[in-house]
């Protein structure tokens, strides 16, 4: 199983202190946690997009390529890469990009926003967004499945003989999550394709989350891509931790009062009764991590959210520590025992590599270069041996 | 004789509330209607008030906490609804309309509704209509031709209930009673074919491209 943290990427003031942090400094930090990660043992960054202040990721490519020239091992993610208003296109080749950069540390999760006013910042309307999530996918897949590809569709102008470079490396295309908290349309979109489903799982009751697991689950299997319990399940949780529990709750809560998204609403006790929220100590996060698999079966990826609310980088970097030396051990070691040895663990570029026979250099070589007017057997010697 | 599930929804805010009183003599009335049509009746009250903070918080979470939640689905899942509203500002209270704002898209739809409102003064008489049947229209409820308005006064006649009021009570129970009869039972919240059952398959939703 894996374990990791994704992040929002919101700029947002410090409760207890006042202090907003600049662009600059949270772009850094970001960077610094994604280090971090790595270097406490989790298994994967993510990293969401978005377009509109207080959030600074529009950018996510740039950000986690710069992270991958720093780190080695960790697996580099999305949370989430918007299918509805990015060119499939542009999505094809900024990701093959990346992969071929991270050595193939690198997937993806599908997402729709979070605000409508981003649909016509990029010419496109929120009334499609389903039917955008589902043609754009379509074509995504087909750019990196097939060299040459003819399309026409609703949303874009139709491609005639396109080839999205690079091509995946090793030939095989990063893996794909989706993400959805409530559109049963998404999983059912990630069941057709065998891909991963996500739940954000951290504003929302435990049944809810299960429904949209279970659901996916049934349509994995009605698809034929195995069993239910062998789909690919990824779950959110949210987390802050100090060795005395009443410690974390006291650190914790003006962060929670104020947090964006549900602060000024209930208190601090009644959301972690209602959602998977947990403040307390690493051994009561390890207990009500090990609880989400009694609701939503075995599962292969957990990603916590631990920069938020304004709570300062030398407090996210402290958490990561106790994530990393108290908390994910632990999980490792009782999910691992619990899990039956038919359920796959999540997909990484190795395992899809071995699974299609092995890496093939996918590399299209053009038969004659557009710019210089060269056909290939004039090309220099060194671009066919690659 | 098969048995009917009704839910009473009030916004009612002080107690006793004539609001209540309004939404208590509606049940008893469509309880002793579906009595005559041959049908037993189970009632569910909610009293918003209760849930004032629960709905203050969905709004800012987007989901129901188990409190509520409960009393979602007692609505959601009843064969008929009665809902009734103090007149706050010309129009049914800010907790009244946010317990149905808070309901997921459709689940009201062809839902018999009674509906009920009371005020200080007989001059909001058409609240009902200028203000409720627009909000079930749009749920895509199905209100009850008579609804029932009382003011103050309406209250003061013999037995504690004007004889008009009374009257009116009475063939809104009735109307509301034949059109819960001439439906269905609810179905259980959860079909056969299990939650999301109702989703398109991924082949439909490639052809709606």
């Amino acid at each position: 199983m894996q374990f990791g943290v994704f992040s929002v990427s919101d700029i947002t003031t410090d409760p207890t202190t006042g202090r907003t942090p600049t662009e600059a400094e949270r772009i850094k930090a970001i960077v610094a946690i994604a280090q971090k990660a790595e270097e406490v043992g989790l298994d994967v960054f993510a990293l969401g997009e978005h377009h509109n202040p207080p959030f600074f990721s529009s950018s996510p490519t740039t950000t986690l390529a710069y992270i991958a020239a720093r780190t080695t091992r960790i697996q580099l993610s999305t949370s989430t890469t918007l299918i509805t208003t990015n060119d499939p296109v542009k999505i094809a080749e900024d990701y093959a990009m990346l992969q071929h950069l991270a050595d193939g540390r690198v997937d993806l999760m599908m997402g729709r926003g979070n605000t409508g006013p981003v649909y016509p910042w990029f010419g496109q309307d929120i009334r499609n967004g389903i039917q955008l999530a589902i043609e754009n996918y379509a074509l995504l897949r087909r750019l990196w499945d097939e060299e040459v590809v003819d399309w026409s569709g609703q949303f874009r102008t139709s491609l005639q003989g396109f080839t999205s470079t690079p091509r995946p490396l090793d030939g095989v295309p990063p893996f794909v999550w989706h993400g959805s908290i409530r559109s049963p349309q998404i999983a059912e979109q990630a069941a057709y394709y065998g891909d991963g489903f996500f739940h954000n799982h951290i504003f929302w009751p435990p049944e809810h989350t299960q429904r949209m697991v279970e659901f996916y689950r049934r349509r994995f299997e009605h698809y034929g891509h195995g069993s239910a319990d062998q789909a690919i399940v990824g779950l959110g949780g949210q987390v802050f931790m100090r060795k005395n529990s009443q410690d974390a709750v006291n650190e914790f809560r003006p962060y929670f009062d104020n947090a964006p998204v549900y602060g000024h609403g209930p208190s601090l006790e009644e959301f972690s009764r209602e959602t998977p929220l947990t403040v307390g100590s690493p051994q009561q996060v390890i207990e009500r991590t090990l609880g989400f698999r009694d609701y939503v079966g075995d599962y292969q990826r957990q990603l916590f959210l631990i920069d938020h609310a304004g709570l300062p980088l030398k407090t996210v970097l402290e958490q990561l520590d106790i994530l990393g030396e108290e908390v994910v051990p632990v999980l490792r070691k009782e999910f691992a025992a619990l899990k039956p040895a038919h359920v796959p663990d999540a997909p990484t570029h190795a395992s899809r590599v071995a699974a299609r026979g092995g890496a093939k250099d996918a590399t299209v070589y053009a038969a004659a270069d557009d710019v210089t007017g060269q056909v290939r057997d004039e090309a220099p010697e060194e671009a066919q041996t690659r | 004789m098969s048995t009917r599930t009704l839910a009473v929804v009030s916004a009612g805010l002080s107690v006793p509330s004539s609001t209540r009183l309004l939404a208590d003599r509606l049940s008893t009335a469509t309880v002793a209607a579906l009595r005559e049509r041959g049908e037993d009746t189970t009632v569910t009250v909610v009293e918003l008030r209760d849930h004032a903070r629960d709905l203050a918080d969905n709004l800012v979470t987007g989901f129901a906490n188990e409190a509520l939640r409960g009393s979602i689905e007692a609505v959601t899942g009843a064969d008929g609804l009665i809902a009734v509203t103090p007149v706050f500002s010309a129009s049914y209270s800010g907790l009244f309309k946010t317990f149905f704002d808070v309901l997921d898209k459709g689940v009201l739809a062809g839902k018999p509704v009674l509906l009920g409102a009371t005020a200080g003064t007989a001059r909001h008489s058409l609240v009902i209509e200028h203000a409720m049947r627009p909000l079930f229209a749009h749920l895509r409820a199905i209100a009850v031709p008579t609804g029932v308005f009382a003011a103050s006064e309406d209250w003061g006649g013999d037995g504690g209930v004007d004889r008009a009021l009374a009257g009116r009570i009475e063939r809104a129970a009735g109307e509301f009673a034949d059109l819960v009869t001439g439906r269905p039972s609810a179905a259980p919240t959860e079909a056969l074919e299990g939650p999301f059952g109702g989703t398109p398959s991924f082949e439909t939703l490639l052809r709606g491209v």
